[in-house]
This record gives C-alpha cells, structure tokens and sequence, in this order.
C-alpha cells in the first residue's frame, strides 16, 4: 500500500465523483439532516420550523405527552415481531440448508423453489396472503375446516392470530434468503473436518454439533443481525395485510415513524423516533456481536 | 427410507409453492369463483377479464404501473452499476490519499437501517422538486454502498497482470478500465444490475409515501392503492399481484443462478 503517494489522485477524483455526489447527498446528508430536523418542530409543508432543542426526544419517554403512547405501542409490536420472527428465521433455514446440502435428485430446483418468494416484492406477498388468510373465504381457514381443526380463525384481525399471520408470512418469504447463506457457509467447511471427525468414531450428531455448527458461527453471526435489523424494520406485512389492526397492535415502530413523518409531516417527531429505534437496534447488535464472541472463545 | 424422505420433501415442497401457484390460478378465475369456498385449482371457466380490468383502468391504471416500475428499475440498475464500477475501480486499484478514510465512511453505512433515512430523504427530495416524480424511485436508493463493496471486493480479485500488460501497450487508465476491467467483470456487474433491479422493483415503504398521483405509482406502491379500491375483488387483486412480480420471477427463473450466488457471495463477506 503506497497510501504516501498520490501519484493517481486526480484520476481517483475523477472516477470517485459520479458515486461519491449520490452517496454525500442521499446517505450521509441524510443522517446529518435526520439529527438536525430531530431537533426542530418541523413540518415540511409549513414555513416556520422552530428550534426546539432534545423536546421530541424527551416527549418519547414522558408517559404524560401524547406522544408516548402510540410510540410505545408501536415499539412494542417492533419488539414481539422481532422476538418470535428471529429464532424462526435462525433455525428453519438452517434446516432447509442442511436438507440442500445433501445430494438428491432435483437438489437445485428445490433450492431455487425455497428461494422463489423472496424475489417477490412485500406487496405481492402481502396482497396474495391477505386473500389466503381472508377470515370468511381465505384457502387457509377453508383447509383448517376441510382437516377437522378450527376454520373461522381471524388471522388478520385479532390476536395472537394475526402475529402468527404476519411472522409464519415473513417466514415463508424469507427464509430462503437465510437458507442461500447457511448453504454457502456450509460448502465452505472442508471435508477433511468430517473425514476426520468420521475416522474418530463420531455419530452424525456429534459430527453436526462439533464441526458443522462451529464451522457455521461466523455465518450464523451475520444472519442472525441481519434478520433482527430486517425484522425490527417490519413495515409492509403490516400495512398491507393487518393495516395495524386489531387497534394498533400491530402497527410497527417504522410504521408509526412513516405515518407520523410521512403522512402527518411531524417531521421532527418521526426523525427522533428513528433515531431512537437506530440506537436500539445498535446496541442489540453489539449484545448480539458479543454473545457470538463469548461463544466462539468458550468453545474455542 | 430413503424414498419416504424424498417424498416428504416433494409433499413439503409443492405446500411451500402451493400459495404463488394459488395465486395465479386465481387471477384467471370470475368475480365469483374466486371467493368461492372449497377453493378451486382449476379456472371454470377460466377469463382474463380480471387482468382486462385493472390493465387500462383510470383510477388504478397497471399497465401504466408496470411501465413505470420498468423505467425506474432499469434506470436505477444503470445507475448503480455504473457509479459503483466506477467507485470500485478507484477503490480496488489506484492510490490516493485518503483511500481508507473514503473506503470505511462507505463500508460503514452499509448496515445503517434505512429508516433513518426515510425522513430526512423526504425533505431532500422535496426541496429537488421530486416529489411526486420517478426520480425519487430511481436517484436516492442508488447510493447505496453494496454496488461499491460488491464490485471492489471483485475488482481486487482480478489478476493484475492482465491490467499491467495493457498499460505496458500504452493504454490509459480509462482504457483499462473499460476494455480489460469491465469486460472482465460482466458476470459481477450482470449479478448487481440484476440485484439492483429486483431491490428498486420490489421497494415498498419510500415509493407508497412520496409518490401521490395514481398515474405516477410504481407497480408495489399501486397493488396497496389496487387493494383499497377493490378490498375484496381477489381477481382483480391476485390479477396485479401477478403482474407486479411476472417480471421479476421470469428475471429468477433465467438467471437463478446469478441472483442465489450474488445473494451468498453478499453474506460472506459481509
């Protein structure tokens, strides 16, 4: 690395540019902007946006201000879809890869079958199980009924249906994803570790719990923060397919800052919201990154 | 054994494909056979009429939807393929000051969640006049820093030798930019393109809110429009959620193999 020298400088200028004028003015504005707009009353439809110092933060932890509760709320419902979504959205697909890591007849079309919703946009998957969880004429309370079990079941408007509703949906949209980089990392452990761990005597479970879910922490580590900032930003199932209800409560936190940004341009409420949802999410990672560390070096 | 497991997979399998597979059936099924319980699989009889409706319909006009969504992904694939490649390049191969300070202020935003944008991108949008507008869909989402980190990650894998001989034949840098490195990296930059398409394609949240006029929509921001307008018309719903993702299945099914490893290739080295 010859960091010292600048003998390409005007050339790397010049090739830097065209994205560097994107990423200045649609990334890192943005976060500054975020802060700066989080600070004011500001509505983007009226002149006057008044200073009003750390007021839409403290206003969020004030049970007293109007604020509060529907911010809560929606946290809340951030919090019970991110707790039962992830560990679903760890293990299935670690399953589904295991399953296309052995060798089978039609393996790459079943792996190409799993990975098929995800292509699909939040709104395609989310109109299409609207009509399939429809309480009255749904195929999913038609199919419950038809095999003897409860068939009236309103998936998208009571509770807990509809958290089942939205998580199993999430599920099945994406659990190829996950399952596409389990795959990868499983390809990635030599045969030699199982040769060797077959030498030895291991049982296929011994071989699974010493070298397979070893050799998978890294991967595990990336899909699990993955999945938890996915699944903390939770807004289409939502909209599309429960609009919020029963009540509000499954209206997500990003849900709530676009409706209260977006919608009623309380900007500066909404911008704060996301700050705080940001940190949140920030510290679950470090937590996340340092169970997956304190791990690796117990085993190690 | 051996068969019984195989059998419970293919049973497994066609339950997990059975809902996109209901879908499209449905879309070519009549007003009222569409509700009908027990479902049926098979249209009788079977019309196109849901797709004649909402095509040229004023209110929700999909056809004008699919071209939109068509011009603001393609546009948006065009841009980050070519800003990224060109970042990349600088990235991977030239030296200048301050490389590492540019290279870690990208890599770290790459996992900034993007609703700490959504906000603040309103009001920038706003103050550009592109509200309301394509260009909202297509500019802001290409600065994202994935294209950057895709192609340096490579760039810096391509063997140096093949870059080192054409400037020993006395060509320039743009020269080995564009006829060794880019014809080099086609499948790299076919797998970004085509990630890019489907990432512009499929968003959501940022076109429902700064798009207004139902003939500025994109295809996923209409089909919520599609679906308030004819809440429990299920043809004419299943009829555009159809057309909202036959493009992007047919891109899957053509290129699988470029979207599943571009999606692993991302995880690792992530």
């Amino acid at each position: 690395m010859t960091a010292g020298r600048p003998r390409d400088g005007l050339a790397a200028s010049l090739f830097l540019l065209p994205y560097l004028v994107l990423f200045g003015a649609f990334v890192l504005l943005p976060i500054v902007l975020g802060l700066w707009i989080s600070l004011h009353n500001w509505d983007f439809t009226l002149p006057g946006k008044p200073f009003v110092g750390v007021e839409n933060y403290t206003k969020l932890f004030d049970p007293g201000s109007v604020a509060f509760g529907p911010f809560w709320d929606a946290m809340q419902a951030t919090g019970i879809f991110t707790v039962f979504s992830v560990p679903l959205l760890i293990l299935i697909p670690l399953a589904v890869a295991l399953v296309m890591n052995e060798r089978f007849p039609g393996r790459n079309m079943f792996r190409a079958i799993y990975f098929a919703p995800y292509v699909l946009g939040v709104a395609v998957v989310g109109v299409m199980w609207r009509f399939l969880l429809d309480a009255n004429i749904g195929a999913v309370n038609a199919y419950l009924d038809a095999l003897g079990l409860p068939g009236d079941t309103a998936w998208l408007s009571s509770l807990p249906a509809a958290w089942v509703a939205l998580v199993g949906v999430t599920v099945w949209w994406t659990l190829g994803f996950n399952a596409v980089i389990y795959l990868a990392g499983l390809q990635d452990i030599p045969q030699e570790l199982y040769d060797a761990a077959r030498v030895d005597g291991a049982s296929r479970w011994s071989s699974f719990r010493y070298v397979t879910l070893p050799g998978l922490r890294p991967v595990t580590m990336f899909v699990t923060l993955i999945t938890i900032i996915g699944s903390a930003n939770m807004f289409g199932q939502s909209f599309i397919m429960t609009n919020g209800a029963p009540a509000q409560d499954t209206r997500t936190a990003v849900f709530y800052i676009a409706e209260t940004g977006l919608q009623q341009f309380q900007m500066g409420q909404a911008a704060a919201a996301a700050w705080i949802l940001t940190v949140a999410l920030m510290l679950l990672s470090i937590v996340v990154f340092g169970l997956f560390r304190l791990r690796g070096s117990v085993d190690a | 054994m051996k068969t019984l497991r195989y059998a419970v997979l293919v049973v497994l399998t066609a339950i997990f494909i059975s809902p996109l597979v209901f879908m499209v059936v449905t879309s070519f099924k009549s007003v009222r056979e569409a509700v009908q319980t027990p479902p049926t699989w098979v249209p009788s009889p079977l019309t196109t009429q849901a797709y004649e409706r909402i095509l040229g319909a004023t209110e929700t006009p999909v056809f004008r939807w699919f071209l939109n969504s068509m011009l603001a992904a393609t546009l948006n694939a065009a841009l980050v393929v070519t800003t990224s490649a060109l970042a990349a390049y600088a990235l991977a191969r030239l030296e200048f000051r301050g490389k590492k300070v540019v290279f870690g202020l990208i890599i770290s935003t790459l996992f900034v969640p993007p609703v700490i944008l959504v906000v603040p991108s309103y009001e920038i949008v706003g103050r550009l006049y592109w509200l309301d507008t394509l260009a909202a869909i297509i500019v802001p989402t290409a600065a994202g820093a994935f294209g950057v980190f895709f192609l340096r990650q490579f760039f810096t894998q391509l063997p140096r030798e093949l870059e080192e001989s054409a400037f020993l034949d006395g060509a320039n840098r743009w020269q080995v930019f564009t006829r060794v490195v880019l014809p080099l990296s086609k499948p790299a930059l076919a797998t970004l393109a085509l990630l890019s398409f489907l990432t512009n394609w499929n968003d959501f949240l940022w076109p429902v809110y700064v798009l207004f006029s139902p003939e500025n929509q994109t295809l996923q921001a209409g089909l919520s429009t599609l679906q308030s307008a004819n809440s429990v018309r299920y043809d004419l719903l299943m009829a555009g959620a159809v057309v909202a993702s036959l493009p992007v299945l047919l891109l899957y099914l053509l290129a699988q193999r470029f979207v599943i490893e571009g999606v692993s290739r991302s995880g690792l080295k992530g």
